[in-house]
């Protein structure tokens, strides 16, 4: 986002706790960084909403006060293709305001006219455009076995690829599937990812992985215009006050997935 | 004869002369086009105007390539390529001819919107001139968002010549907003303030907004006076867009109801595979477009035309073959009709879902249904427009054939006393059969309406099936009017309390609006009277 200048912000997301959670990380997050709160605008709609003209004209005029402005996007699912299709019609390029959405991908991309979304983001951990040996193979597998080659791959195929190869190997070291001793061992696994590193499974279960951000490009795939390397996944927020002093950690003693440090205690934040 | 050669010699050597020139001067930019395969982004946004600023007459054409995803380098950097007019071959950027030796790890130039915004900027500098309209629209617009002091002569020159009405406001206004940035007379800067203020559109608010900070004091006040009046007229303006957007969600709700008022309103079936009927017309579309793209491409723009009665006919023999199965036995047993509707809509649901695929099909908007228009302060779409219209035809087509036909004669006569119409010679059973035809192909026309604003999936008609019940309820039971304005009062009032209210909160409201509505009248807006009803 540095790279773009963006100094307003549209949290756009369907009313569920997915996106509430993510707005409310995200917006204690733009404060942090300085931006003020009058040049973040929250706004929710319902599932499979489909009449987007209020909202784009909302995002458009909120646009309109000599900032770059972008739109951050946590709809879900179905409701993104008339969005999307809205601020096409309504000649909103992503030049004028950019996009990033967390929740679409190739897969959500094969439904729609890509034409007018060109330059529009997503934030993933996995594109089909990576540039990997193992990437290409598995697309090659892929494409055999749904004998369609026009089928694409996406974030969540590569999720279930790692954490079925993590689990293979904690099985392995364990010698059983019986579950808490996977438990342990699964801990510290390496595995390759997609993307042409290793995933580690961390004591929280998160495991690492490279954060990319990619442009939709005509043929509905996307152009990764950004890459960090490999991060570990923070399970409790630093930017709410409310979750700052939570971690996971599943190893023994703690065996937990929220022990609050301040209180020395697992179970959330207490009273 | 001798000085014949001569002349041929001297002449050889001009040509020969002349083909260097021209190759070196090819060559000079050969590494600026080089640059542009090199580095990150900020690099390649330099490399761009570095490009733009040699003035090359290739510039234009090398650019237009770079923004259309045409250019190759590789990924360590070096020679950039031309993507080959065969497939998988590569030719020099700059000659046009067959590239040799290219490197193995050729990739993509890649772009992002900042390289995308320097190029269109580098563009416009170089098409502002050009012979086509259009491409001087385009240029002139752009410098208008991009706004480079450094364009202001450019500008100057291309105003002088300029015929064409609308391209010149565009680059007058742009020419007003580099002298709001540049050290121009306060005159010159006031005319330009109130060139800018007179377009009158959102736009101008953000030019006058963003002109704000840095503008000199004794201007500000000018400034002011203006983003205050463009904030009047488009408040006026918004009540007007907020109408036309409840015109058009009402529309929707209208083409999604109809079908439904013919069903449940005049049959009193309580259809719940209604919403199937849509979700299959807009499959309906979807085929027919396909087929259109592969026998005739040329056709692709008007494959709608086709599409609305092939999905008349489709849905409605379905709805034909609905009726005889499975509704004809359970006539007045509203539950167990409830049940069986429900139970076809999931059959139908997951016949699709095996057919086609879980995911979203992709229906293109045809040229004529894309893109927008201004009239005065409002944004008119043109999708929405269309089917403004479009539900508007159907609703007139639908009464004319109720009020005028035989057929809607002998309907209405089998809805409002079975047995005396029987006894009149009505079939009544192929009249049943028929009219849930009827309501069933209607379903399947407003389906290839949303396909054009919504996705075609599997689940597109449950979306609908609630609004559906909604607009026929609150309208009257039986009523083809009740559902007209009952779709376009619940649109408008939708639009009118989306914007204050949210669109969630929106949305209650006007359910619990229509919960009150039936207590205090239970037949809905327009309701039927007389003693078939007292029933």
């Amino acid at each position: 986002m540095e790279t773009e200048g963006v100094e307003r912000f549209v949290l756009e997301g369907t009313d569920y706790v997915y996106p509430r959670t993510t707005n409310k990380i995200l917006e204690a997050y733009l404060i942090a960084k300085g931006i003020p709160k009058e040049d973040i605008l929250i706004n929710y709609t319902p599932f499979g909403f489909s009449d987007w003209q209020t909202e784009v004209a909302k995002i458009k005029e909120f646009g309109s006060a000599g900032k770059k402005t972008a739109v951050v996007s946590t709809i879900n699912g179905d409701a993104n293709v008339p969005f999307y299709k809205e601020l096409g019609n309504k000649g909103i390029k992503a030049t004028d305001i950019p996009v990033v959405a967390f929740s679409v991908g190739e897969e959500e991309l094969a439904g729609l006219d890509t034409k007018p979304l060109v330059g529009h983001l997503a934030a993933w951990n996995y594109f089909q455009s990576v540039d990997a040996p193992a990437n290409a193979e598995f697309i090659k597998q892929w494409h055999a076995f749904t004998k369609n080659d026009k089928r694409v791959t996406n974030d969540p195929m590569e999720a279930a690829y790692i954490g079925f190869s993590a689990w293979v190997k904690a099985v392995e070291a364990a010698g059983t599937t019986d579950t808490d001793a996977v438990l342990d061992t699964i801990i510290g696994t390496s595995v390759p990812n997609l993307s042409g590193g290793y995933s580690t499974v961390m004591p929280n279960h998160h495991i690492t992985k490279p954060v990319l951000i990619g442009e939709i490009q005509e043929d509905g795939q996307f152009e990764i215009v950004q890459q960090t390397p490999q991060v570990v996944g923070d399970e409790w927020s630093d930017f709410l006050p409310d979750s700052k002093d939570l971690i996971s950690d599943w190893r023994k003693p703690m065996s937990c997935g929220n022990f609050n440090v301040a209180t020395g205690k697992c179970g959330g934040k207490g009273s | 004869m001798y000085r014949a050669i001569q002349t041929f010699l001297v002449a050889l050597c001009l040509l020969v002369s002349c083909l260097a020139t021209g190759l070196r001067a090819q060559e000079d930019i050969r590494p600026l086009v080089d640059a542009l395969g090199a580095g990150g982004f900020p690099q390649k946004i330099e490399a761009v105007k570095a490009l733009a600023a040699s003035g090359d007459p290739k510039v234009a054409e090398i650019l237009q390539n770079l923004s259309d995803g045409k250019l190759y380098a590789p990924k360590t950097g070096g020679p950039v390529y031309l993507e080959g007019p065969t497939d998988g071959g590569y030719v020099d950027v700059l000659t046009g001819a067959s590239a040799a030796d290219v490197p193995g790890n050729l990739a993509k130039i890649r772009l992002n919107n900042g390289l995308r915004g320097a190029i269109g900027a580098a563009l416009s500098q170089l098409t502002l001139l050009s012979p086509d309209r259009a491409a001087r629209l385009t240029a002139s617009q752009d410098l208008l968002k991009d706004a480079n002091p450094d364009n202001l002569d450019l500008l100057n020159s291309a105003l002088a010549q300029e015929k064409d009405a609308e391209v010149k406001a565009t680059m007058e206004a742009a020419r007003a907003v580099i002298l709001l940035k540049t050290d121009a007379s306060a005159e010159d800067k006031k005319a330009a303030i109130d060139m800018i203020a007179a377009r009158g559109n959102r736009d101008a608010l953000t030019i006058l907004t963003a002109a704000m900070e840095n503008a000199p004091e004794d201007l500000k006040p000018a400034i002011e006076q203006n983003i205050a009046s463009i904030k009047t007229s488009l408040a006026a303006w918004d009540v007007a867009q907020n109408v036309w957007y409840g015109l058009s969600l009402g529309s929707v709700l209208l083409l999604a109801a109809i079908g439904l008022a013919i069903t449940f309103g005049v049959m009193g079936i309580i259809n719940m595979a209604h919403g199937e009927m849509v979700m299959l017309g807009a499959y309906t579309t979807y085929v027919v477009q396909q087929t259109v793209a592969a026998v005739a491409p040329g056709m692709a723009d008007y494959s709608l035309a086709f599409a609305v009665p092939a999905a008349f006919l489709f849905t409605g023999l379905v709805g034909v073959g609905i009726e005889r199965s499975v509704i004809r036995w359970l006539y007045g047993r509203p539950l167990e009709t409830l049940l069986a509707t429900w139970g076809i809509s999931l059959i139908l649901q997951q016949a699709i879902r095996t057919i086609f695929g879980p995911t979203n099909r992709q229906v293109d908007n045809p040229s004529w249904m894309s893109g927008v228009f201004e009239v005065g302060g409002l944004a008119i779409t043109y999708n929405r427009m269309w089917i403004i219209v479009f539900s508007l035809g159907v609703f007139v087509a639908l009464l004319l054939l109720l009020k005028r036909s035989k057929f809607g004669l002998q309907m209405r006569a089998v809805t409002q006393n079975r047995r005396m119409a029987s006894s009149m010679g009505i079939r009544t059973p192929w009249v049943d059969a028929l009219t849930f035809g009827l309501g069933s192909g209607i379903a399947g026309m407003a389906g290839v309406a949303l396909s054009q604003i919504d996705n075609v999936s599997p689940n597109l008609g449950q979306n609908y099936i609630i609004d559906s019940f909604m607009v026929v309820v609150f309208g009257g039971v039986g009523n083809l009017w009740g559902t007209l304005v009952g779709a376009l009062t619940l649109g408008i009032a939708n639009k009118f309390l989306e914007p204050y209210a949210g669109a969630v909160l929106g949305k209650i409201l006007i359910l619990i609006f229509i919960i009150l509505f039936i207590q205090r009248r239970p037949r809905g807006l327009f309701a039927l009277k007389g003693r078939a009803v007292e029933q």
